[in-house]
């Protein structure tokens, strides 16, 4: 079936009207890698992780940017971006400057979103280099070309594409050389680097931004405050901050984690009445939502073109095709009672789709089994109801003060539910937001929803075993031995996702090998096998189990009943030697003969043959 | 009576001081009836009351005693006559002694099954147990309901007791009562049996479970701490949906006159080559593909098959952590519950171990899980302590599952300090929220806590079922309003607000708020009409209606926004050209005539450089600011351009 995938990600209930009032926030990214080809970035190596070799500055950016699009193209592609080598032999754009050669492949514009076939000739573009491009300084003093500047001209006119407000523009600037214009005469220098600037800030003026990922020496650092301090416009304060950062940036590049990213979008305008005569505006959000690999397209499998999904009704007695059935029956009581789907969406309808505040609760009433599905963050806004921030901050931070959470009812899901609102305080760590400062709401199942496996497993009037002072202490040492530092949520990458998309990428790409996914959710087995955990868990086992760890004692009810079964057959109406010498073992049932087998501890399962063979081995033992 | 079916007795307090609440308990048992009779149709039901005037029993026939109890109906196969006689409950004239029906209610379930069926007895006591219990003939009445209890254990009936109070008064009573709940606590104690004190109609409505669901392991197997210690566990769902019936689609294509219709529709799937075509494909002629891009990449069954996730079945412990690091908002799905496999004591005693330790020390415990061989994907998930308060009951853990990095999306929001002060709480308004939050209290250490879920009961089932039953009768019954009980689910309680109704008054007071008056009504029906997520790849960086767009002229009203229209039409390629040439006339103009206006057109001459740099024309501004206005002193105004 077609799914829609923004519709997976959709709260299931939402009504589709509401998707009108998407956040107008920038969607959708354009991107220009601008790569340096001058001689220096073929000759300037560094060493690789593989030890004895050494990459050139171009292979690293390169590679990176392959790496970038492998990931961009799963997260986010709807992105369009635009690969531009400067400081070529041959020229290749709109302006026809000298010296810049914008990298495409056939069927796709020269900025367009990412296609199978570009990352795949990309992946290759070190081999035919040379051939195609070529690489050549282009910043001449005499001539007064300067390649650097149509770069960033030939990048600002790609990036005219789309609009501002729906859409973010940015430059990636891959370059080793320090100083452009270093070689220069005073001159000729100063008037290239100023226009050279100017033209950075003429595309950061219509809002363009320009990232330099600047490759250094191995024994030189590349010096930023020589030129591209100020085409960056970087104040001092970031100045010092910028290298370090430079390699992080580059790794992070390239180990995008795959994964689709979402615009942000209100998923849900939420009236909430705090009493009568106050209602606030709210917006919901959904921030967690699992993340599924993407829509499915059905295909003709000979001619791999998308195919068309019909559905049709048709009435079993007649065999006629019918409009969408209006009518639905629930048998009952021997008759069978029709609902119109009108009947049944009223039967649903029991409120307004608002967030009534019912009340509130300490926190402690909330227990961990009052869940069913993801929450819904909510954040105020004053867009059409002026002072509903406030009203929301004043109840937030008095439910966080108090340590209470609020019960609403939330008529706006199918069916309505029953809402705990948790106040969340913002949390930041690394100047970035962590969790961010709102209200979360979380369904709650009703009576019938919650079951009583407890009472199962109770039994009346016999103690159930609980731990000694001792055991409870061996626990607590094994928990403090095997605790995770800094554990996050949301730490572990979904390893069935990754490998999807791992299968996806070498399939589009013909890769030969399939790229390797690590499982992160498996258990750490060096740590788990650091003696100190190995001994903190021995000594837990050896406090429960004691010293015959293997021996698992049964009790209660099991026990009782195998020996009761043993006990069955021991004064079992067979002889079962008797029979097995007259071979009559056949004319016994599988439960006569397991009866037998269950006795003499031997295995019960297999055909009935091989149960009166077992029978036959073990009584001619 | 076959394997998955249930013997139900409901023994109901009839008596005066019922009266009240009895609608409710005809609601509550009426449904579970109902749901009975489309779920598990075969289970059997007897229903008992007490407090009525009359006697009608067999023990009173036989051995004489256990007056103003009447069995209203023998255990016989749920059919619709108890659903219609359950909802016409007599009204008792007496106050009925609970011990006495108990004892008629386990006597029918004797009789009738016998030692059999254990566990599928279920015995269900609805009563305020505010009246007083006659003494036994011998012995204390300790003695007598130790004696019951344990002879309901041996029997294997399950039983459970929904005490309804909901306005006790009268001090009068408080000693009856405590004895009551007291000889209550015993049957607890020595049976399976658990008691269930409600307050409000709402919870006595949500207090009987009404859908019987037999509960199903999801996993058996290992709790692995290392390779080296496993701990047997079982693992069950303890939440799951309750969802309304699956309601069968019905055609009413066959002629009336035939007998034998089915009625039924069949759902057909045509695969069509392409949406104007007629040519069918077959099912098995279809192959899944994927977005890669622009892309769709068909993978076949087989490569995802040899070369998707493989998992194996386990629980496997990653390690501790802070209860705090949790944020319960990150819990994803229904949850369920570990209990630790009952025939293995060490495995009880491994998880109560950890369990009561993980409660003491605030931690919890992460782990990944697979339930099936097979299963596509690993989960990882948090167990946190559910430490018994029962001593039958063994410790146990309940399982959430947590978020993959791939489930969360980041997004920035503003934090509430950045916020305009206009937008936040002064201190006075702050006292005045804290003031509503401590005092529209829901869980008073006095009384019941009110909206607790496990008492709550779902408001849509309920009144699906109430609908059907009124269909049943009339087919053209016109769908119940919402029932009054529930209102206290939908609604602020009444007696709440009226109890705070100065916190509720001071509050609104504090916190006005009002209609954005600058969000007309139109500009509203604006945001709604414009379609989402067009991305208008024609949409200058300057964008207007496209109504407006049509401008021809740089006009001197508003020339920056006539120059900004014009430059970004599309629709003839020579309006960059005129535009900017209106506009260096203009400026002119401006310069020369007026010398006011100097701001007007410096403004102008800012737009026009920007539109040329956006429409890569190459243009001298500074040729042309120099030749306009060499008569006027500007020059600071040029050095930054």
């Amino acid at each position: 079936m077609e799914l829609d995938p923004d519709d997976v990600f959709r709260d299931e209930d939402e009504d589709p009207e509401n998707d009108f009032f998407q956040e107008k926030e920038a969607s959708k990214e354009f991107v220009v890698y601008l790569i340096d080809a001058s001689p220096k970035m073929f000759c300037s190596t560094c060493p690789s992780e593989e030890e004895d070799k050494q990459e050139s500055h171009f292979h690293i950016a390169v590679s990176c940017i392959a790496q970038s699009l492998k990931a961009h193209i799963i997260n986010r592609s709807n992105d369009e971006i635009a690969i531009c080598f400067f400081n070529t032999r041959e020229k290749k754009n709109l302006q026809d400057l000298n010296g810049v050669y914008v990298f495409n492949v056939p069927e796709r514009d020269s900025i367009d979103r990412p296609t199978a076939r570009l990352i795949k000739e990309f992946d290759l573009i070190e081999e035919s280099f040379d051939k195609e491009i070529g690489s050549q300084t282009g910043i001449v003093s005499d001539s007064r070309e300067n390649s650097l500047y149509s770069a960033l001209w030939v990048a600002q006119a790609l990036l005219r594409k789309g609009s501002l407000k729906t859409a973010d523009k940015r430059m990636f600037l891959f370059t080793n050389e320090d100083d452009p214009f270093g070689s220069m005469r005073i001159s000729v220098k100063e008037d290239m680097t100023r226009t050279t600037l100017q033209r950075a800030k003429d595309a950061q003026d219509l809002g363009i931004s320009i990232e330099l990922l600047p490759l250094s020496q191995p024994d030189k650092q590349f010096n930023i405050t020589l030129f591209y301090k100020d085409l960056i416009g970087l104040n001092s304060d970031e100045l010092t901050e910028f290298m370090p950062s430079v390699g992080q940036k580059l790794e992070d590049m390239k180990d995008q984690l795959k994964k689709r990213v979402l615009a942000k979008r209100i998923a849900k305008r939420i009236t909430f009445v705090i009493c009568d005569g106050l209602s606030i505006e709210l917006n919901g959000y959904a921030l967690l939502r699992p993340a599924i690999p993407g829509s499915i397209t059905w295909l003709d499998s000979t001619t791999n073109l998308p195919v068309k999904v019909e559905r049709s009704y048709i009435c079993t007695d007649t065999g006629a095709i019918m409009q969408d059935p209006i009518q639905r029956i629930q048998p009952y009581k021997n008759q069978n009672i029709m609902f119109t789907v009108e009947e049944l969406s009223q039967v649903k309808r029991i409120s307004t789709g608002h967030l009534r505040l019912l009340g509130f609760k300490p926190l402690s009433c909330l227990k961990d089994y009052h869940n069913l599905k993801p929450s819904t963050f909510l954040y105020p806004s004053d867009k059409e109801v002026i002072g509903s921030t406030r009203a929301f901050i004043a109840l937030h931070r008095s439910m966080i003060q108090l340590e209470r959470f609020a019960v609403a009812f939330y008529g706006g899901t199918t069916p309505p539910r029953l809402v705990a609102l948790v106040a969340q305080d913002e949390i930041e760590s690394d100047g970035g937001q962590v969790e961010p400062p709102g209200i979360n709401m979380i369904y709650l199942p009703y009576a019938n929803d919650i079951r009583d496996i407890d009472e199962l497993h109770s039994k009346p009037g016999v103690a159930a075993p609980r731990a000694s002072d001792d055991q409870l202490k061996k626990a607590s040492a094994l928990m403090r031995r095997l605790e995770l530092k800094d554990f996050s949520v949301c730490q572990f990458a979904n390893p069935a996702l990754q490998r999807h998309y791992a299968i996806l990428q070498a399939i589009a790409l013909d890769e030969n090998e399939l790229r390797e996914t690590r499982d992160e959710t498996l258990p750490d087995e060096e740590g788990m096998n650091r003696p100190a955990v190995v001994k903190a868990i021995e000594q837990f086992k050896q406090s429960i189990y004691g010293d015959d760890p293997d021996e698992e004692s049964e009790s209660g009810a099991k026990e009782k009943s195998k020996k009761r079964k043993a006990g069955d057959a021991d004064d079992g109406k067979y002889d079962y030697i008797e029979l097995a010498k007259t071979g009559k073992l056949k004319d016994l049932t599988v439960v006569e003969l397991k009866t037998y087998l269950t006795a003499n501890n031997l295995l019960v399962s297999g055909k009935k043959e091989v149960l009166i063979n077992r029978i036959l081995t073990h009584i001619g033992k | 009576m076959a394997r998955n079916r249930e013997g139900l007795v409901l023994v109901l307090d009839v008596g005066p001081a019922m009266h009240s609440v009895l609608p409710d308990v005809e609601k509550a048992c009426s449904m579970l009836l109902q749901k009975k009779l489309i779920y598990n149709k075969y289970d059997e039901v007897g229903i008992v009351v007490f407090g009525t005037e009359e006697t009608g029993n067999e023990l009173a026939r036989e051995i004489g005693g256990y007056e103003n109890v009447t069995v209203l109906r023998n255990i016989r196969v749920v059919d619709e006559v108890v659903a219609e006689h359950v909802k016409q409950l007599p009204r008792g004239t007496v106050a009925g002694d609970f011990l006495d029906a108990l004892i008629v209610g386990m006597d029918m379930l004797i009789k009738m099954y016998g030692n059999a069926q254990k566990g599928k007895k279920r015995l269900c006591l609805i009563t305020n147990a505010a009246c007083p219990t006659k003494d036994p003939f011998e012995g204390t009445k300790d003695d007598q309901v130790s004696t019951i209890a344990m002879k309901i254990a041996a029997e294997g009936i399950k039983m459970e007791s929904i005490v309804m109070r909901s306005n006790l008064n009268g001090d009068a009573h408080e000693r009856v009562i405590e004895e009551n709940d007291h000889l209550l606590n015993l049957f607890s104690s020595n049976a399976i049996a658990k008691t269930v004190n409600v307050e409000s109609p709402l919870s006595l409505l949500g207090s009987l479970k009404t859908r019987r669901v037999a509960p199903v392991t999801l996993f058996r197997g290992d709790l692995e701490i290392n390779p080296t210690m496993k701990i047997k566990v079982w693992v069950y769902k303890k939440v799951a949906e309750e969802r309304l019936p699956t309601l069968k689609m019905y055609s009413d294509k066959a002629p009336p006159t035939d007998k034998f219709a089915k009625h039924e529709v069949k759902i057909d799937y045509d695969y069509k080559v392409t949406a104007e075509s007629t040519e069918v494909i077959a099912p098995e002629e279809r192959i899944k593909g994927f977005r890669y891009g622009r892309q769709v990449i068909p993978i076949s069954p087989d490569q995802i098959e040899t070369l998707k996730f493989k998992t194996d079945k386990g629980m496997k412990l990653l390690g501790f952590t802070e209860a705090s690091n949790i944020l319960r908002h990150y819990y994803m799905k229904d949850v369920n519950i570990v209990v630790p496999d009952p025939s293995k004591e060490k495995s009880v005693l491994a998880v109560s171990a950890i369990a009561r330790e993980m409660k003491q020390i605030n931690m919890v415990a992460i782990v990944r899980c697979v339930w099936r061989n097979g299963q596509s994907n690993a989960v990882v998930g948090v167990l946190t302590p559910n430490v018994s308060e029962r001593d039958d009951t063994p410790d146990s853990f309940y399982f959430n599952v947590l978020p993959f990095a791939e489930d969360v999306r980041e997004f920035p929001f503003p934090s509430f300090n950045k916020l305009p002060s206009s937008w936040k709480p002064d201190e006075q308004q702050q006292a005045v929220a804290d003031n509503l939050v401590k005092m529209l209290d829901l869980a008073p250490s006095a009384k019941e806590e009110v909206l607790k879920p496990d008492l709550t009961p779902n408001p849509v089932l309920q009144r699906f079922y109430e609908y059907l039953e009124l269909k049943s009768k009339s087919t053209d019954a016109a769908l119940p309003p919402m029932d009054e009980t529930f209102k206290r689910l939908i609604e602020q309680d009444p007696e709440l607000i009226s109890n705070n109704k100065s916190i509720m008054d001071s509050f609104r007071g504090s916190f006005e708020v009002k209609e954005n008056p600058k969000l007309k009504k139109a500009s509203k029906r604006l945001l709604r009409d414009k379609p989402s997520g067009s991305d208008d790849e024609d949409n200058r960086m300057i964008t207007y209606e496209p109504n407006e767009n049509k401008i021809d002229m740089v006009g001197d009203a508003n020339p920056i926004q006539d120059f900004e229209a014009m430059i970004s039409r599309r629709d003839k390629t020579d309006w960059t050209e005129k535009a900017i040439t209106q506009m260096k006339n203009l400026i002119v103009k401006l310069v020369e005539n007026c010398t006011d206006e100097g701001d007007k057109a410096l403004e102008c001459v800012l737009a026009l450089r920007k539109g040329c740099v956006l429409e890569q024309v190459s243009f001298s501004i500074s040729a042309f600011a120099l030749k306009t206005f060499s008569n006027f002193f500007f020059h600071g105004v040029f050095l930054h351009m």
